[in-house]
This record gives C-alpha cells, structure tokens and sequence, in this order.
C-alpha cells in the first residue's frame, strides 16, 4: 500500500499500462514535455518517448478520429481531452464512429479506445473547465463510461479501461485530483463497473460517482452525530449502472438520494430513480430525490460554492426523504 | 451573387469548360481517346491490363444501374450511384497494393470492386439488413462512412499507426468536394502532414454535393489547399482512367516512401443524383450533364483500345456475359438477402458486454415469446 494523490495514481497507471502493453499510445494536448495540464502524464515522455506518448495538434475531432484509426491499426490509444468542456469538437467522432463501428461491422473491428475527461467543477475555474457532461456520453450505446472516487480506483479503473475491448470514456474529478489515498498496487481489481458500498449504513442510501462521492461520505459523517445512519454508494461507473447494488442498498434503507454534480434534468440521478422505483416500488418509504446541478450554465467560479451540491443540499434532501 | 462567388465560379466551374488547356490537370487520355503524355506522370500499360480496366468499370457500372433497379423495385432502400466515376474509382483502387489500406465513402462501388470485396456485402447495408458489416481487415477496405469527411482521420490514424510500424505500405482516404469544407477533412490534412503520415486523400471532385456546387465549397481548386497544409496536391482527370491510376500510384508511392501525405483531386462528375431520392432537375441544367457525357470515362478507354486494335469483338462480347451474370447474381442475391433476427438489434453493441444490453435482450425476448405462447394450439383466443 502507497499513498498518493489521485492524479498520481492516474499517472501511474498510465506508466504500468505503457509498460504492460506496447499497444498502448498516450495522445493528447501537452501530454508530452508539460505532462499534460494536470500532469497527469508526467514524466511519461521522457520515459516512454514521442512515439508512445503523443502531443497533438489542438483539435479534438482529430485526436479522437485518428485515435480510431490507430486501434483500427491494432493500437490501444489512451486519449486525453483536456477539459470537460473542450470535448464537444470530439463528440461527433465519439458518439458517431467510436461509439458504433464495432456493430456496424457485426463485431468484426474493436475500437479499444480509453478516453480520458477531467471533470467537475470547485477549482474556481474560467468558463468551459468545470463541466459535469457524463450524461450526454452515457445516453450513447456503445460508450462504456466511469468515473473513480478515489486513487486507489484511478490506479485500477483507467487500466481496467486500456485493457477492455470497447470504448470507455474515463471521467476524472479533477477537484479531487490532489486528494490522497492508499493505493494496493497489487491488489486484483473487481469488476470495473460494480457499484461499492464506500460506507455502510441502515437509514438512507447516499448514490453517487467522482466528486461527490467524498461530500456524500462527509454528509454520512454529520449525519451521523444526529444519530442517523447514511449508507454510501460509490457507484463507479455510469454506464453500464449497476443497478442490482443499488436496488439491494434501498431495499434495505428504504429510501434513496443520488447526488452528482451534473444537471438532475436528464442526469444519472432521473435514470436511477426510474429503474429503482420500477424494481423497488413496494420498498421504498419515500420517493427517490436527487441533488444535483440546475438547468442553467455553471456559473462563473464566484458562485459554484452555491451552485455545486454540497454538504448541506445533500442533508437537506436527507431531511426530506426521512421526513416522508 | 457577389464578385468574389462569381471569381470562384471562373476557377473552379469554369476551369472545368478549359480543362484541356488547363496546366493543372493531369490527363493521359483525351476524351477522344488519344493518349497524350505529360511531364510528370506516364503509364505504360499491357493490352491486358488496359482491357482489364475497361472491364472493371463496365462491370461497376452495370452493378451499379442494377441497383438502382432494384431501388425503383423496392429492394433496396436507398442507393447512390457512382455513375460516371467508374474512372476515378477503378483507376484509384487499381493503384492499391493489397497491403494498402482503404477508408471510402458510401459512394465508393468501384473502388471496392478493386478491392474484391463482394458487391452483395456493399447492398445489404443498402437494402437495411445491415449497416455495412463486412471484415475491413480481409480485403483492407473498411467500412462505408456516411457522415461526411470523417473517415478521413481514421485514415490518418491508421497511417500513423502504420508508419509506426514501420511497415511498407500506405493509406487512401476517399472523399468529395463537399466533404473537402468539413472541419474533420482540415484536421485530418493537419495530423497527416505534422506526423507524415502515409496517406493519400484522393477528393473526388463530381462537381455537386447534393444540390452544392463546388463554389459553394470552395474559392480555389480543392487540390491547392494541400499547398497550405505542407504536402503536395495535384488535379487530375477523373474521368481518364489512365492518369488516374499513374498519379494515384505515384501519390502512394510518395506516401509509402516516407514523404508523407498527398491531395489527389480527381475531377470528374456525378452523372446521376446524389442517392436515389435526390432530383437533380430541381438545380442543375440539362446541358451540364451533356457535357460531361462527351468525356465520358467508359467510351474513351473503348474509343482507344479500338482504335490501336487493343481488344477484340469477343473480348466486349465477354465482358458483356460477364455484366449480365454480375447482374444476374446480384438481382438474385439481394432478394433472397434475409432479414436479420429481431435479436440482432441487442447484438455487437459491446466487445466485452454491457448489463443494460444484456437485461434489455432478456425482456425483450421474453415479451418476443409472449407472442409465440398466445400462438400456441390451446392457448390465447
């Protein structure tokens, strides 16, 4: 066990995926020399070369098309885009090529492709770098997408990944990319789309991925000086949900409250509660509610503190599904 | 109109009037049928492999009026035609070494007739059975792209993949004019050139992107925006299969050689619609298409493999049997094509599997069989 941050986790993982595979290919905006805005690629030029780890031109259209075209080649590229808001040039060759060619060839090409997204807001960011659009990815068949919580997932996540053989979109919160954490480099990795239960608890289920995963943990916490008892999902992945853990966790809390930065209309949180009042109906005490980002832009830094869902929204949704 | 579309119409639409003339264009065989030469690019072909041209694209023709048949008779849903660019297609794909890789368009039959890639694979996406669904890798022709421009970066990449290997062979991206305005086709241009790729992006310039003439794309000749780019572009007859298939060649051999990317802009026409929904009398003249049936690729390779004695009447008369059975074979194949399986819908959506798709499947075919029980002697009404 190492402690590290989750960014580094992320870095080494990459490392071990370069070293694991000669497939595999780093490309992106300032991945090489800088490594990458975030560093996230550090030293991973220098280790591995221009060869495998590629700074591209700025255009994401084209990182993503030609990134089809190496693992097309037998490649396993490892995309960065360097923003969440900057991926939209990308999204027609994600959800139009990257997201459909292995079944419009009946299963014949695989498309192996990783690409990876920071993601969230908190970091008092300029228009553009604080978006939460995991939605919009997840809608797509064809799209795997996940997000880790903490570094320990990051390490295992993004090469459980590299090493699948469809698409999957990486989103990484990247307010929490400083946050450190035990990392079991040699542990063996779960299946990279089950939910976890990061807290157990007998009251309420909390249902979150990424950021919010830590403030649900931090609202479990007060919580439980009131003498209530929050149960916490770190659901891990976006698509494919798993849903089976979080019909288990509220059926046996009997109320439940998902949580994420993303706009509620038309987020993770409306689909969970569809499928879990479809499966659970019978054992809920109260409707399934959600805590989540409005319907408007992210506002400029100032006000994110408002606008991100915090401790106290999340209590106050709490105190509205205990009070049913 | 404003000055500058109406200076764009004098290069582009109106250079195509003067072509002959035109320095620019490469051209080994005149619509006459007279070989001429050029300073940069020859061919010197046998009698048989001229007569193997001609026979490729007489066959791409007739299979490609057979399927616009079989559209008018309701087998196929849709069809787009590549009449009239047998010349930039076959000369195009005749140049490839199988090695070499092939990303097309939707329109590219001809091509894929090169690539022996069966023309019963290319009309079951057609006839909605599937999207396309045939092996890239067996014949290295990959999947028909119908969003516009964007197999022009899985091109690239797959050159750049190819160049990391080392390996000696090279990569051709198919496009038309009205792709060539597509942001997609610009960074495909911009990767090509800052990693050298080994790509060829051969535009097929057939004057109209669906009611769009190229003005409406472009203010100079297509092949000159590689000069912005870093890498050479040449313009070339589209409708002379003989310069076609020598600078197509030369373009690969560049790529292949390690000195990077090539524009190849074969100028040649759309003689029939767009797709078979397409009404082409709503914006173009009559006389347009007359002009362009004067220079047309077919008659001109048969103009001078008569003239020089190249091929004899039993020769036509085979290659006349020989359209008759493709057509025969493909009315044949496609209408016994069979539907797909309802539950191919939940097939190959994922490689490794998606719980949703698999729970989807499940209920599905469970409300499938409902029926098959309500069917059953002594059940339902």
């Amino acid at each position: 066990m190492t402690q590290m941050p989750l960014a580094k986790a992320l870095n080494e993982s990459l490392r071990k995926a370069l070293e694991n595979d000669p497939k595999v290919v780093i490309m992106g905006e300032d991945v090489g020399r800088l490594g990458g805005v975030f560093r996230i690629t550090d030293g991973l030029h220098k280790d591995f070369g221009e060869d495998r780890v590629i700074d591209t031109p700025l255009a994401e259209s084209g990182i993503v098309g030609t990134a089809i075209g190496l693992a097309l080649r037998g490649y396993r590229p490892v995309v960065e885009i360097q923003f969440d808001g900057f991926v939209f040039p990308a999204y027609d060759q994600i959800v139009t090529q990257l997201a459909k060619m292995h079944a419009r060839s009946l299963g014949k090409v695989k498309l192996p492709v990783v690409v990876r997204i920071p993601y969230g807001g908190g970091i008092g960011a300029v228009e553009h770098h604080s978006e939460s659009p995991e939605a919009l990815f997840a809608h797509v068949a064809g799209l795997k997408i996940v997000s880790p919580s903490n570094a320990n997932d990051a390490y295992w996540m993004l090469q459980q990944a590299i090493e699948c053989d469809d698409p999957v979109i990486v989103f990484e919160p990247k307010r929490r990319y400083w946050d450190k954490g035990e990392v079991d480099v040699s542990a063996v990795p779960g299946d990279l789309h089950k939910a976890v239960v990061a807290k157990p608890g007998t009251d309420l289920t909390l249902a979150a991925y990424g950021p919010m995963v830590k403030v649900c943990l931090e609202a479990a916490a007060a919580a439980a000086n009131e003498g209530r008892s929050l149960e916490v999902l770190d659901l891990r992945s976006m698509s494919p949900i798993d849903f089976d853990t979080i019909q288990a966790s509220a059926e046996r809390t009997g109320r439940l409250v998902v949580v994420h930065e993303a706009p509620v209309f038309y987020g993770a949180g409306a689909e969970i509660a569809a499928r879990i009042t479809e499966r659970s109906f019978y054992h809920l005490e109260a409707p399934v509610l959600r805590v989540g980002g409005f319907h408007a832009p992210y506002p400029p830094a100032r006000l994110e503190e408002e606008y991100l869902p915090g401790l106290d929204r999340v209590l106050d949704a709490v105190d509205r599904a205990l009070a049913f | 109109m404003s000055v500058k579309s109406t200076a764009a119409r004098r290069t582009t639409r109106g250079g195509a009037k003067r072509r002959g003339g035109e320095p620019g264009l490469v051209q080994l065989l005149t619509p006459e049928g007279e070989r001429v030469e050029h300073p940069e690019y020859s061919i010197d072909l046998t009698a048989e492999e001229l007569r193997g041209l001609y026979r490729d694209m007489v066959l791409t023709r007739r299979f490609d009026g057979e399927a616009i048949t079989l559209q008018r008779q309701g087998e196929l849903g849709l069809w787009a035609s590549l009449l009239g660019q047998e010349a930039a297609q076959i000369g195009s794909g005749r140049a490839t070494r199988p090695e070499d890789y092939v990303f097309p368009t939707y329109r590219e039959h001809g091509v894929a007739w090169t690539r022996d890639v069966d023309p019963l694979n290319l009309l079951g996406m057609f006839r909605g059975v599937n999207n396309g669904g045939w092996d890239p890798n067996e014949n290295h022709f990959h999947l028909y792209t119908i969003v516009i421009g964007s197999q022009t970066l899985h091109a690239t990449g797959y050159a750049m993949g190819v160049a990391k290997d080392g390996a000696d062979s090279a990569v051709i991206a198919y496009f038309g004019d009205g792709a060539s305005s597509q942001g997609d086709v610009a960074e495909a241009f911009t990767f090509a050139a800052v990693y050298n790729a080994p790509v060829v992006f051969f535009c097929q310039n057939n004057q109209w992107a669906i009611s769009e003439p190229t003005e409406k794309q472009s203010r100079v000749p297509i092949y000159q925006r590689a000069a912005g780019f870093g890498f050479p572009g040449v313009r070339v007859d589209g409708n002379d299969v003989l310069a076609v298939l020598a600078v197509t060649r030369a373009a690969l051999e560049h790529a292949r050689s390690g000195q990077g990317p090539m524009l190849v802009e074969a100028f040649t026409y759309r003689m029939g619609a767009h797709t078979t929904t397409d009404d082409p009398t709503r914006y173009r003249a009559d006389e347009e298409r007359e002009e362009w049936a004067s220079k047309d690729p077919i008659q001109r390779l048969r103009t001078y493999l008569e003239k020089e004695g190249l091929a004899d009447e039993a020769f036509y008369a085979e290659v006349e049997a020989e359209s008759d059975a493709l057509a025969k074979r493909v009315r044949d194949g496609v209408r016994n094509m069979p539907n797909p399986e309802p539950m191919a819908i939940f097939e190959n959506v994922y490689a490794d599997g998606h719980a949703l798709v698999d729970e989807e499947r499940a209920q599905f075919a469970a409300y499938q069989a409902s029926f098959e029980d309500a069917a059953a002697p002594g059940k339902g009404h």
